[in-house]
């Protein structure tokens, strides 16, 4: 078999290296050439690496680990370290460029400039069209395009030659209704007149010469043509700003140092929500993990009760939560707690007259959401324990029976403290697992209902990631910058709860050693 | 086992069975009450559990189709749900495929090569794991909002990007498939290698058959996962027609818009599938990981 294997030929893994190699190079240049630097850098970077280390002998076996680990590296490592730098910029909706590209907005801006504005017609040229510009004052004086498609929206200049050259006659001008329908193609001309002069679509029916706002004096200062008034770059801010301190859009990205945390600590606007927020997000992983452990371990020691009957049937319907993915019950959950047509709700106004307003008031939202994870989290908890349970030598019982021992005692003195030393790791990864749980947050109550004292969007049931989501994708502000702080902060804790984690696998696996 | 029996003990298994049975409806309540609901004519909850008069309504929209109401207006489907399933099966059949490819030949070199750094990789590896993606959000946004600008094909709303992003989560299934590697003699390939075999041809000829059966879980595995993930598809597709299931059933239950018996005929018809991969990925998972733990 492998005998046509080995006559492979040989130039062909070289071969495939090299064309890879010159690929990643052509995109490094693209993307340089595109304005990003660090991810062309990096980029570079990991072409470096790769040739290095497919060519060496040297690291065979990191020809095998470094797609895996070079993935892993880019897609989770990187967006970290990407993400505790974005906390130290204001990177935000209002600071979406870079320098250069925010100078160069302002550089662009344009306004209608002085002088006539010319009128224009559009005329069909078979599937086709053409644009005829006209000054209002002197009919004769008049240009005309050539043939447009008029479908593209990218921007576009083009000359127009004065009318009399065309030798084509125009047809009757397109109604306004033609216009309208073409107007972001036609916004997106510019057409230059022979003498020099630029003119784009101002109106319905007109064309005006545009020039341009403002006017580079030196790096950093820009001045206002027709006013002069200057615009000074302020590398604190990251805007521009005029002599009174009034800030011009767009803004730039500048590091800010640890301003944003000191927002997220010190500002009570910020601080507050944080606060809550976090007290909160410890609840609700401790409380899930308490009550779900809770539920699980008692049917776990239930299900493996000799005398009950049945045991099999429980067993497949109670880990039903646990086989349905989590996005579908979720969203059940969400319909079936609706206020006013959720079967919850109908069931409860049948039986007891209410009808809670499960989404409107904080602390029927979090009973619903501790509801819903525990009901989502039980049987996770049920198997661990029932394979746990299984582990305890049944001698232990069946000692504790002849000294006349009841159940309740047997529970606390032999399965409790015999499940609970393997159960603590897992326990752990439980809560630091809800301590994360965007999803559902997200897609059950949306962090609603919403803090009204607060200026960044804060709901009651938000959790620390669900905040910081809405602060980076929710708010109008995009508040990026902001966000990655509240991230990182995470970060730290999860570090931690990690720790605590790994020390106590450790402890449970020592004595079993 | 000759136990006494007290006289205690049969209302103890009349209690347990009591509470058993009433956790059980608890559970499975939401399951029955969403099968009705699809089944239920309008879009409105109110209803018995079984429904007076069975409507097709909501699967008809659920498959795409348009049907008539009883007042002779034409209902069109809202939401292109089989176009979601479609986009959800792809961006996960793809990612598993990566995934696979990815994992398993970190995976060779960490069971059969010795190199310096191995312990270390591993480790560190694992921990890299630990950090949910969701507290990278902004960064994976921003970083493909960036190679958007250059490459659209991997910019926000395409499912190349989403790739991209999901193959990094390959820790898991590195040590997975590591612990499967283990249990397999190296002395076969050893032969192989003495016939004259390099060591990738060792790998793909000899290791990579006898590897099937965790290869499948581990694609099973990446599979379930990219398909119910949601936070990163969230902010990576805003296009309707580009969502993934788990963002686009999100859409059913708005509050202004509030389509519950579509979004159950929805649920169902995608969630089924879903489901039995799901059952079957956690099956073999638990197998999967015994089998690779036991030389681990």
């Amino acid at each position: 078999m492998p005998t046509h294997k080995k006559n492979s030929p040989r130039w062909f893994g070289p071969l495939l290296l090299i064309a890879a190699l010159l690929a990643a190079l052509y995109i490094v240049v693209v993307v340089h050439a595109a304005g990003q630097t660090l991810l062309a850098a990096t980029l570079l970077f990991i072409t470096a690496l790769a040739a290095w280390l497919y060519t060496s002998p040297r690291f065979y076996a990191w020809r095998y680990l470094f797609p895996g680990i070079a993935a892993a590296m880019v897609f989770v490592v990187f967006p970290m370290l990407y993400t505790i730098g974005i906390g130290f910029t204001n990177y935000s909706s209002a600071n979406l460029l870079s320098f250069q590209r925010a100078t160069q907005y302002h550089l662009d801006e344009t306004a209608p400039a002085e002088g006539d504005p010319l009128a224009f017609t559009l005329h069909a040229d078979g599937p086709e069209f053409r644009v005829r510009l006209s000054d209002p004052d002197e009919e004769s004086k008049a240009w005309v395009s050539g043939p447009l498609a008029l479908k593209n929206t990218a921007p576009l200049k083009l000359a127009v030659e004065p009318a009399p050259q065309v030798k084509l006659p125009l047809g009757e001008p397109l109604p306004l209704r033609d216009v309208i329908q073409r107007q972001a193609a036609l916004k997106a001309l510019t057409f230059e007149l022979p003498g020099g002069r630029q003119v784009v679509m101002t109106g319905l029916r007109q064309f005006s010469g545009l020039e341009k706002v403002y006017e580079q004096r030196e790096p950093g200062v820009l001045v206002h043509k027709r006013t002069g008034e200057l615009l000074k770059a302020n590398h604190q801010t990251g805007f521009y700003e005029k002599a009174n301190g009034e800030r011009v859009t767009p803004g730039f990205q500048v590091g800010v140092g640890f301003d944003n945390y000191r927002r997220i600590f010190t500002e009570p606007a910020f601080r507050e929500p944080f606060l809550r927020i976090f007290v909160w997000t410890v609840a609700f992983a401790a409380l899930t993990v308490l009550f779900a452990a809770s539920l699980g371990m008692l049917l776990a020691v239930l299900l493996n009760w000799d005398a009950l009957r049945f045991k099999g049937v429980y067993r497949v319907l109670l880990f039903l939560p646990y086989a349905v993915p989590g996005f579908i019950s979720i969203l059940v959950f969400r319909g079936l707690f609706n206020n006013n047509f959720g079967e919850i709700n109908l069931i409860l106004d049948a039986l007891f007259g209410i009808r809670p307003t499960w989404f409107s008031d904080p602390t029927l939202a979090k009973a619903m959401l501790l509801i819903v994870n525990v009901w989502l989290g039980y049987p996770y908890m049920m198997l661990v324990c029932m394979g746990l349970i299984r582990a305890i030598p049944a001698d232990l019982y069946e000692a504790s029976a002849v000294a006349g021992a009841g159940p309740l005692t047997n529970f606390f003195r032999i399965t409790a403290p015999l499940v609970i030393k393997p159960l603590t790791p897992l326990l752990i990864a439980a809560f630091a697992f809800n301590f994360n749980n965007f999803v559902l947050i997200s897609l059950l109550t949306g962090g609603r209902p919403d803090f009204l004292d607060t200026t960044v969007p804060a709901g009651t049931t938000d959790l620390l990631v669900s905040y910081t989501y809405r602060i980076a994708f929710e708010d109008s502000g995009q508040q990026f910058g902001l966000a990655a702080a509240v991230s990182t902060v995470i970060f730290l804790m999860v570090a931690a709860i990690s720790m605590v984690q790994i020390k106590f696998t450790r402890i449970s696996r020592d004595p079993a050693r | 086992m000759a136990i006494v029996v007290a006289k205690s003990q049969r209302w103890r298994v009349l209690l347990a069975h009591a509470f058993l049975i009433g956790l059980v409806i608890v559970t499975i309540f939401p399951f029955l009450m969403i099968l009705s609901i699809s089944f239920r004519p309008g879009n409105f909850a109110t209803g018995s559990l079984i429904p007076d008069r069975i409507s097709l309504e909501h699967w008809m929209l659920a498959l795409g189709l348009s049907y008539t109401a009883p007042d002779g207006s034409l209902v069109q489907p809202t939401f292109p749900v089989l176009r979601w399933l479609w986009n959800s099966v792809k961006v996960a059949a793809l990612t598993g495929l990566v995934t696979l490819l990815l994992s398993t030949t970190a995976a060779y070199a960490f069971a059969r090569m010795k190199f310096r750094g191995k312990e270390a990789s591993l480790t560190g590896l694992m921990l890299v794991q630990m950090f949910p993606s969701v507290l990278a959000l902004v960064a994976i946004y921003a970083i493909f909002d960036r190679i958007g600008n250059v490459f659209p094909t991997f910019g926000i709303d395409s499912h190349w990007s989403l790739l991209l992003a999901y193959s990094g989560g390959i820790a898991l299934h590195v040590w997975t498939i590591k612990g499967y590697f283990d249990t397999i003699p190296a002395e076969i390939e050893e032969a192989a290698k003495v016939d004259g075999a390099t060591p990738w041809q060792a790998f793909r000829i000899v290791l990579l058959p006898m590897a099937l059966p965790i290869l499948m879980v581990v694609f099973l595995l990446a599979f379930v996962g990219a398909i119910i993930e949601y936070p990163v598809a969230s902010i990576l597709l805003n296009e309707q027609a580009k969502l993934t299931l788990a963002v686009g059933s999100n859409l059913f239950l708005y509050e202004q818009k509030y389509l519950w018996g579509d979004f159950a005929a929805a649920a169902i018809l995608s969630g089924l599938p879903i489901t039995l991969v799901f059952i079957l990925a956690q099956r073999w998972m638990i197998s999967g990981l015994t089998a690779g733990g036991i030389k681990g």
